[in-house]
């Protein structure tokens, strides 16, 4: 995720996240940000179609999204509250305002945010000591 | 003209419960317009009063999204498949 947000950059980046339907993800989907902007994103609906089909194809959900906020907090902005598609769905903010960048996940339902626990596993290298 | 409608979850509450669905009608127009006859309270999510797509639902007819096509005139074949997803965006403005 943060690879893909890095590269995006001066734009926000975002993605899709796979997993299983108990809520683990397996694979970050990248996607160009259709929107092409610093301060707004959308993902491409060809790789949104894609990525719906492979998780029906490998058993599979599609478990959230991620984007960055190039110069502002990794909080859900207004827009994300208003926009957000999907009140199962899980919304990782990836702020890149500073250094280091900050990760956070949140549920949006009916306009209500609230932090999640994001649990790393199986995982070696920085990430694994969070 | 039938084809195959493929209901993402988020709106399979106001469609029955369903997955997916056979619909009826020779352009994107008109199988929306037999959804949201045969269930009315989905219609604020795929149409604008004007009848154009909600600008948060992509259309897709087999692999391609109807946007880059005609919109509502979009022609259906014969047992196409139609898929159904909410757009996936925001941002920090």
């Amino acid at each position: 995720m943060l690879a893909t947000c890095i590269r995006a950059l001066p734009d926000e980046g975002c993605g899709l996240l796979l997993g299983t339907p108990d809520g683990v993800v397996v694979d970050v989907v990248a996607s160009p940000n259709v929107a092409a902007s610093a301060k707004v994103y959308e993902i491409d609906p060809k790789v949104l179609l894609r990525t719906f089909r492979r998780a029906d194809d490998e058993g599979l959900e599609v478990l959230g999204v991620f984007h960055s906020h190039t110069h502002s907090a990794a909080y859900p902005s207004p827009t994300d509250i208003r926009q957000a598609p999907d009140p199962a769905w899980h919304y990782v903010l990836i702020s890149l305002a500073a250094v280091p960048s900050d990760v956070r996940s949140y549920s949006i339902i009916e306009g209500q945010v609230s932090e999640e626990i994001i649990r790393v596993e199986g995982v070696t290298g920085p990430l694994a000591d969070d | 003209m039938s084809a195959l409608l493929r209901i993402p979850t988020v709106l399979r509450p106001a469609m029955g419960g369903e997955a997916s669905i056979t619909v009826e009608g020779a352009t994107i127009g008109a199988v929306l317009s037999d959804v949201t006859t045969r269930y009315p309270a989905v219609k604020a999510q795929l149409l604008n009063d004007d009848g154009t797509l909600h600008r948060f639902l992509n259309v897709y007819v087999n692999d391609d999204d109807v946007r880059y096509l005609g919109g509502v005139e979009t022609p259906v074949n014969d047992r196409d498949e139609i898929t159904l997803l909410p757009a996936v965006a925001g941002g920090a403005w």
